[in-house]
């Protein structure tokens, strides 16, 4: 059962054609990884689906929400699509002046009106399955790149989204926090989330993800198991995509 | 050959400039009478004083030439040399005597009371007017005396920093009677209809010429100048002229003339008393600066009040709503504060008389409202959009974004250049004293203007408004520090 499809989207920024008619599904369950070189469009569709931008042509359907071209959605499309994706940024964007602790009640308490007791009870169960539970009363600036991550998803996560969306969670992180991340991620998948999930790295992708779709140049031009993709590409984008990984780690 | 030519005409006309020039300062803002441009000539000025000052130069041998200055600071002008003597309806005081060199007295006036003509009878002395408003010029002896009455007889004082606006007040309510000089008051009446003055005197004055404490031969040769002009005729035909020549001036000639010996032994008593003067202001200063105070804090509330809702409509409104409020933030910043004043004041005061305090209030407050919300405005767009993002993914609603997110992290941002702006508020507020409000620097000005000296006053003035501004600083210090500390 596909909780996510998107059909021919296509988005234009002037004179540039970035997504060129993507078309992808995902279903209930699944991390799929997103994968591409950098300008491929991969962090546009996240964006689209989280309605963040608008777009000039197809149709995205999440759980039985759609979104159109046209003008903006109603408020109450809006509202519904909210409650059914979760977006964890590249860069967090947690709210620099609330605790840890408030960044995670804050939607539960002002949007789906959990008293502040439960949703503290709640918000600190999370941080622990995250392990960050010890940093509750820290302000963002005051937290490492993987400590801010974790908050990051645990704030998403407290809407409870069936559909969580990250964008690059895999940059900046070294070998060993990259195979926690994948493991948290993999204990999502197996609660019942459904993840969709940009990133470069094509370990992680091999060691994690149940599905690949490599996009280039605004389309979709290969997908299926990561490990039979991405060890025997048949497009010459995901051949690119993966000397450049080797090369960055060869670097590192 | 015509180079020679032109520079004997150089030279000629170098010579003829150079006939020695007498300097005397007033007040041409004072108009008839006493100083006032020519209306068929404004570079030309007219006036008693100007005729008398004519005749003083005419007697020196020298050219007069004119230097504007405020009437207010004619003492402190001619004590810096500016001008060798001040003289535009400058009243005879014994702090003037005492800091200054006076000449005698060339003309007596007095001060009287006007009232709307349909009071006509009503208030003869100060006294009659218990619990009522009166108008007067700030740092006068008739300010003295409606001081000494508010004490004694329980009246309100009302200072102003010109003698047009009291009579325009009276007649439009605000004010119950103005003391003044009879000059003042006569001309007034022909300007402001409807008003009455009782012709009872309530005191008696004298106008000086004023010269620098060590310039006494100077002085002394006006003088003789001055008694050969009220002997001969000349003063006499001058104030006919000018038609302030009255009952009461022949009197007041011959006993000028009978005093010549008396006045010099009179003077020269000095500033001793002055530590006693000061005490005695202290609690005025106090008083001021518990309006400085007030007015400031309730004017920021009001431009912070203001300024969020001009900043959000200016981010968040429709194009209508963003261009009007454009268009007030423009011309508000465009324009002097003074300005606004003035004209919530006295320019709206035929559609809405405002009380003073009300209409500076209103008048700092929404002027710096507009600044208020620039900040807003760069604050707002300082947040990154990506905190926006993250908290409407999470569901938030517009209004939530901005009430839990946008505005208070805006607010951290714009705290510093708030507090800055308080800090200037609470220094411009001293522009209300146009408006009669006495503050903290028109307190000071007062005193100063009355022990002749800036020194002191000065010094006082400065050490409260940095006792109120100092801790405010800190006080923002303090929470920005605490906003960046840990919480852990």
């Amino acid at each position: 059962m596909s909780i996510l499809s998107i059909a021919n989207l296509r988005l234009r920024r002037g004179e540039r054609e970035i997504l060129r008619g993507v078309n992808a599904s995902v279903a209930a369950g699944e991390l799929v990884a997103l994968m591409g070189l950098s300008g491929g469009g991969k962090t546009t569709v996240l964006r689209c689906v989280a309605a963040l931008e608008t777009f000039e042509d197809g149709v995205i359907d999440v759980g039985g929400v759609e979104l159109r071209p046209g003008p903006p959605p109603l408020r109450a499309t809006i509202r519904e699509l909210r409650t059914r994706v979760g977006m964890v940024f590249q860069l967090h964007y947690l709210f620099e002046h609330l605790s840890v602790m408030d960044n995670v009640t804050l939607a539960p308490v002002q949007v789906a009106h959990v008293p502040r007791a439960d949703a503290e009870r709640r918000a600190l169960d999370l941080l622990e399955t995250l392990g960050v539970a010890h940093r509750r009363n820290a302000l963002p600036r005051e937290l490492s790149g993987g400590e801010a991550q974790r908050v990051a998803i645990a704030r998403a996560m407290a809407m409870e989204p069936p559909l969580l969306l990250m964008d690059e969670p895999t940059a900046s992180l070294d070998p060993a926090r990259r195979s926690e991340l994948g493991e948290t991620l993999v204990q999502l998948t197996k609660s019942g989330r459904t993840l969709v999930v940009t990133t470069h790295d094509d370990d992680f992708a091999r060691d994690f993800a149940t599905r690949v779709v490599i996009l280039a140049e605004g389309e979709v031009v290969e997908e299926g198991d990561p490990r039979q993709v991405l060890t025997h590409p048949q497009h010459e984008a995901t051949k690119r995509l993966l000397q450049s990984a080797w090369s960055e780690k060869k670097e590192a | 050959m015509r180079r020679l030519a032109l520079l004997l005409l150089l030279i000629a006309s170098a010579a003829s400039a150079q006939q020695p020039v007498f300097r005397w300062g007033g007040d041409a803002e004072g108009g008839a009478p006493f100083v006032e441009a020519d209306p068929s000539d404004p570079l030309k000025l007219r006036g008693f004083d100007v005729e008398v000052a004519e005749q003083i130069a005419k007697g020196l041998g020298k050219r007069p030439e004119f230097h504007q200055v405020g009437f207010a600071d004619i003492d402190q002008s001619v004590q810096r040399g500016d001008f060798e003597i001040g003289m535009s309806g400058v009243e005879d005081t014994p702090a003037r005597r005492r800091m200054l060199a006076a000449t005698i007295p060339y003309f007596e006036f007095h001060e009287v009371l006007t009232m709307r003509a349909e009071d006509r009878g009503k208030f003869s002395t100060l006294a009659a007017l218990r619990g009522r408003r009166i108008g007067t010029l700030g740092g006068t002896i008739a300010y003295e005396l409606v001081l000494a009455a508010e004490k004694t007889d329980g009246v309100i004082v009302v200072s102003y920093d010109d003698d047009v606006h009291p009579y325009a007040d009276l007649r439009a309510g605000r004010l119950d009677a103005v003391l003044l000089d009879n000059v003042i008051a006569v001309r007034s009446m022909r300007r402001v209809p409807g008003l009455w003055t009782e012709p009872q005197p309530v005191a008696t004055g004298h106008y000086i010429g004023v010269l620098a404490t060590g310039n006494t031969a100077l002085r002394d040769q006006v003088n003789d100048i001055l008694r050969a002009r009220m002997r001969d005729g000349t003063l006499e035909r001058i104030y006919r002229k000018w038609g302030i020549w009255d009952a009461y001036q022949p009197a007041f000639f011959a006993g000028v003339l009978n005093a010549e010996a008396g006045a010099k032994a009179a003077e020269s008593s000095h500033p001793s008393q002055n530590l006693d003067i000061v005490l005695r202001y202290i609690p005025a200063l106090l008083r001021a600066s518990l309006i400085t105070i007030v007015l400031s804090c309730a004017a920021m509330g009001l431009a912070v009040f203001a300024g969020v809702l001009i900043a959000s409509g200016r981010v968040y409104g429709s194009a209508l709503v963003r261009v009007l409020l454009t268009i007030y933030v423009e011309v508000v910043r465009g324009t002097p504060v003074l300005l606004q004043l003035f004209v919530l004041y006295y320019g709206l005061s035929s559609v809405i008389r405002l009380p003073a305090f009300l209409a500076a209030l209103l008048g700092l407050g929404l002027n710096y409202a507009a600044y208020e919300s620039e900040i807003y405005r760069g604050a707002l767009e300082a947040v990154p959009r990506g905190q926006l993002e993250a908290a409407r993914t999470l569901g938030l609603s517009e209004s939530q974004v901005l009430r839990l997110v946008r505005g208070p992290q805006a607010f951290r941002i714009a705290l510093a250049p708030m507090t800055n702006d308080f800090v200037a508020l609470l220094k411009d507020s001293s522009l209300v004293s146009v408006i009669t409000v006495i503050e903290l620097t028109k307190q000071t000005s007062i005193f100063a203007a009355n022990i002749g000296s800036w020194v002191i006053p000065g010094i006082l003035c400065a050490a409260l408004y940095l006792a109120l501004s100092l801790p405010l600083s800190r006080l923002a210090g303090r929470l920005e520090n605490r906003w960046r500390a840990a919480t852990e």
